[in-house]
Order: structure tokens, then sequence, then C-alpha cells
């Protein structure tokens, strides 16, 4: 059949799209189980990492025994235990308009619109059974992109004990050093509620002075990267205060939820 | 056979440079090349992209209607960009995460279809495919060049590792910023035909415009 004829061109269509759609479908399909644990095994390095729980060389899952998921309904900011952790994916429950609420446009600092009616928290206990760390999963607006991240605190649900970038499309070399370990690391020790019970943690430009005023407010800006460092306070302040994670927290600071062990697990 | 095979393979490293000398690919040689590691990831998705899809090709060359050539061979290319990029997330998930969506760009990165277009479509399987694989070279050398430079002056790393120890570390090295924003890459990739042009001086093109001398004697 000559190469020109509407029929060998039609047929050389099909038999190609054919061909190439096996080959991308099946490799999408049998790689997938291995995608999905990766993006898992990160997600959990991340959650550990925020915490400084991660160890080098340590096997992730083993260490992640040691924490234990949580599902929190923001509104009244007590647990759900009806829902289980496990399953409930909180970005996908955002989407959905009937698992998720329109944040008001005067609370929507992180800029992202709607979140999740509930949401996930990760809480790492101590020897005795208490709360050692709460791992909060935060995501806002950067100067590019939605940084998704997560925050950890003390037990005192005030004091940072970390922070992780798990995913993010800020320039590379400036607004990316959010995920930098050295620059996650100056979020330790800071503080995030002042007097007022409001989030008043925030990045500044520059270099914090340990003396100065609210120092423990405050932490070093990202040089070059005004507007990520800026999306950064925006969404930790959202997310830690009365429309995210707030209700939650001022429960655990007055000792309401301290205990956890009736539940076991 | 065996020399021309050679060649082929060989050519486009310093003689035929896809972006020294043909100036192609030059969008992901300026992205991906922040970090040494990221590049050479790249650069082993370029190779095996371009291997794969001049040597598929050139199998059905004798059957592709020459009126929706291009059509078929971007679907050849994209099927192959898609399939290396799920790999990638499945065995190298850190690298693919800084990747991100350069990965799918190669199916745009021209040096791909040009390959296709001017060699694939006239060449058996074999020759093609070691074409591909010399091409993809010839691009792998600039980017390794260039992430390494970038990397040592960028963040005084190589693959990681630390060789000049930074201030904020304790060291004497202050990083040179611009080393990881993309205009570097644009200023080394220029040095670096620079220097090619001084060695082979038979790349270096004819001047499009010639200043004229204008004498007082001469009325103008």
């Amino acid at each position: 059949m000559p190469n020109e004829t509407p029929q060998k061109m039609l047929i050389v269509a099909l038999l190609l799209c054919l061909v190439c759609s096996v080959l991308v479908s099946s490799a999408a399909v049998f790689l997938k189980p291995l995608q999905e644990r990766n993006k898992e095994l990160d997600m959990k390095k991340n959650i550990l990492a925020s915490a400084d729980l991660l160890q080098e060389g340590a096997d992730v899952e083993q260490l992640f025994q040691s924490v234990e998921p949580r599902v929190v309904e923001f509104a009244t900011g007590e647990y759900a235990d009806s829902i289980d952790p496990a399953t409930f994916e909180q970005r996908a429950a955002a989407k959905n308009p009937q698992t998720s609420t329109a944040i008001p446009r005067t609370q929507d600092i992180a800029r992202i619109g709607r979140r999740a009616k509930y949401g996930l928290v990760y809480l790492v206990r101590n020897e005795r059974g208490g709360l050692k760390y709460i791992i909060l999963p935060v995501h806002g607006k950067g100067l590019w992109s939605t940084m998704y991240g997560f925050i950890a605190l003390q037990d005192d649900a005030n004091t940072v004990a970390g922070i992780t970038f798990y995913q993010q499309g800020e320039t590379a070399g400036l607004g990316a050093e959010v995920s930098n370990p050295e620059w996650n690391a100056k979020w330790r020790q800071k503080q995030v509620y002042g007097e007022e019970g409001q989030p008043t943690l925030q990045v500044v430009k520059g270099t914090v002075e340990p003396t100065a005023p609210n120092a423990e407010h405050k932490v070093d800006g990202i040089a070059g990267a005004t507007l990520t460092s800026r999306g950064v306070t925006n969404l930790v302040r959202y997310w830690l205060g009365s429309h995210g994670y707030g209700p939650y927290l001022s429960r655990i600071r007055e000792g309401e939820l301290n205990d956890l062990n009736v539940e076991g697990g | 056979m065996a020399s021309e095979a050679r060649e082929v393979l060989f050519e486009p490293l310093v003689d035929n440079n896809p972006i020294a000398l043909q100036i192609l690919g030059i969008c992901s040689a300026l992205a991906v090349t922040t970090k040494l590691d990221t590049s050479l990831v790249m650069c082993l998705a370029v190779i095996v992209v371009l291997a794969l899809s001049n040597a598929a090709i050139s199998f059905i060359r004798q059957h592709i209607p020459s009126n929706v050539r291009i059509i078929v061979q971007m679907t050849i290319i994209a099927s192959l960009v898609i399939i290396v990029d799920q790999f990638l997330k499945a065995f190298a998930y850190d690298l693919s995460k800084q990747l991100s969506v350069f990965v799918g760009l190669i199916i745009t990165n021209c040096i791909v279809l040009g390959r296709a277009e001017a060699f694939a479509m006239k060449n058996p399987v074999w020759i093609s495919f070691l074409d591909g694989v010399g091409n993809g070279l010839g691009y792998s050398l600039i980017l390794i060049v260039v992430g390494t430079f970038r990397e040592l002056f960028g963040s005084g790393s190589l693959l990681g590792y630390q060789i000049l120890p930074l201030t904020s570390a304790g060291g004497w090295y202050v990083p040179n910023g611009l080393m990881l924003l993309a205009p570097s890459a644009f200023i080394i990739i220029g040095l670096f035909i620079w220097v090619l042009r001084v060695w082979k001086t038979e790349q270096v093109e004819k001047p499009q415009y010639q200043i004229r001398q204008v004498h007082r004697t001469e009325v103008v």
C-alpha cells in the first residue's frame, strides 16, 4: 500500500496510538505501587524530620511506628475518631465541596481557598505516654507555588519543634531554601502565640538579634526570597490560627485533651 | 561500518554538538543544572529518550506518511518521555521531585525532534540509535560542565559533597548566588561555545554584517 493514501495514514495512526498507549499505561500501572510507596515514604520522612526524629540510616517505617496519626475537627478542635486517619485524605477532602468549607476572604491569608472540615495531626509520645510533639500538616501559597509542609510543636502547643516543606516549586536557590534543613533548624524553640493568643510568629527580613524584643516570635528571613518568606509566615499564621488548628491547640494548652491514653492508638 | 558508527556516536560531542553548535535544547540546560546530580539524571533521561525515539522512528520510517510524520514522531517521543518519567518516579523519587516538570519537557526538547526529522527518518535502525546516543552524550557534556560549575561555585559542593567550606558553616567560601540563577547557565554556555570555537575554528560563523570603512575622499 502506498504511504500517502488516507487509508494508510489512518492505519499508521491507529496502530501507533495503540502501541504507545499500551506501553504508557502498562508502565503507569506496573510502577504505580512503587511510586505510591515512595510518596508515602517521603511524607513519613518529612513528618519525622519536622520533629527532628529522623536518624541517618535508620528505617523510616520503623521510626514512624512511634508516630500516632489522628483526625481533628477544625471547628470544635476535638478528635474525630470516627474517621480512620490511615484512609483520610486531607488534600482530597479539601477539594470536595461536601467535606470542605470555603475560607472567608479576610481569613484566607494563606490563599488556599478551601480547607477540609477535618484535619490530620501526628502525635509523638514520651516514655510515659504523655504528649511530646504535635505535628501538623500545613500549606499555603508562596511566590510561585503552593508549599506543603509540616510544623511540629512541643507539648505546650506553643513552642516550635521544627518545620519542613516536602512539596514546593519556589525559585531554586532562593525561595526553595524553605526546604533547606539549615533554615528549618532556625525555627526551633520559637514561640507561636503572642499575649493575645493569636499566632504572631513571623519570618522577618534579615537576621534576628537574639536580644531584640519579641525575638522568640521571629525567624530569620531567606535572603532574596521576601515573597516566599511572607508566604511561610502567612501559612503558619493561618493553620495555627482560629480558622486552622487554633481551637485544637488551645484545647491542648488548657489540658482538655491530654488524657489521650484511653484511645490506645 | 565501524568507522561510520564511531563518527555518528562521537561527532556530536565536539564537532557537531547539539547545544554548542546547533544551539538546541538550551532551555532545559538552564533549568536543571543548579546541581550536578539533577544534571546527570536529566542527561540519562535525554540519552534514553533520544536513542529509543530515533530507533523507533527509524524502524517504521518507511511506513510513515510524510504529511503526518511530525505528529507520529511526537507521539513516539511523548510516550517515551512519559515512560521515563514514570520510571524516575518509581526508582529515583527524590531526584524526580527536583527535576519536576523538566523531564516532561524533554518532549519539547528540540534535539529529540530535530534528530528524528534529520537523521532517523533517513537512516537504518542501529545507526539511528547510535546517533541518538551520540547526540544525547553531546547534550550531556554541556550539562555536566554547566552543572559542575554551578554547583561548585553556587553551593560549594559537588554531588552534594562539600568541596569549598561555606562561610555559613564556618568556612571561607562565600557562595556566588548568581550561579544558582538561570542567567549563569547562559554565561557558562556562552563561554563554553567561545572556548570551543577558539579550538575548532571551523565552527566560527561568518559575520553577517561587516562594518564598512568610509574614507574622507568618498562622497557619502
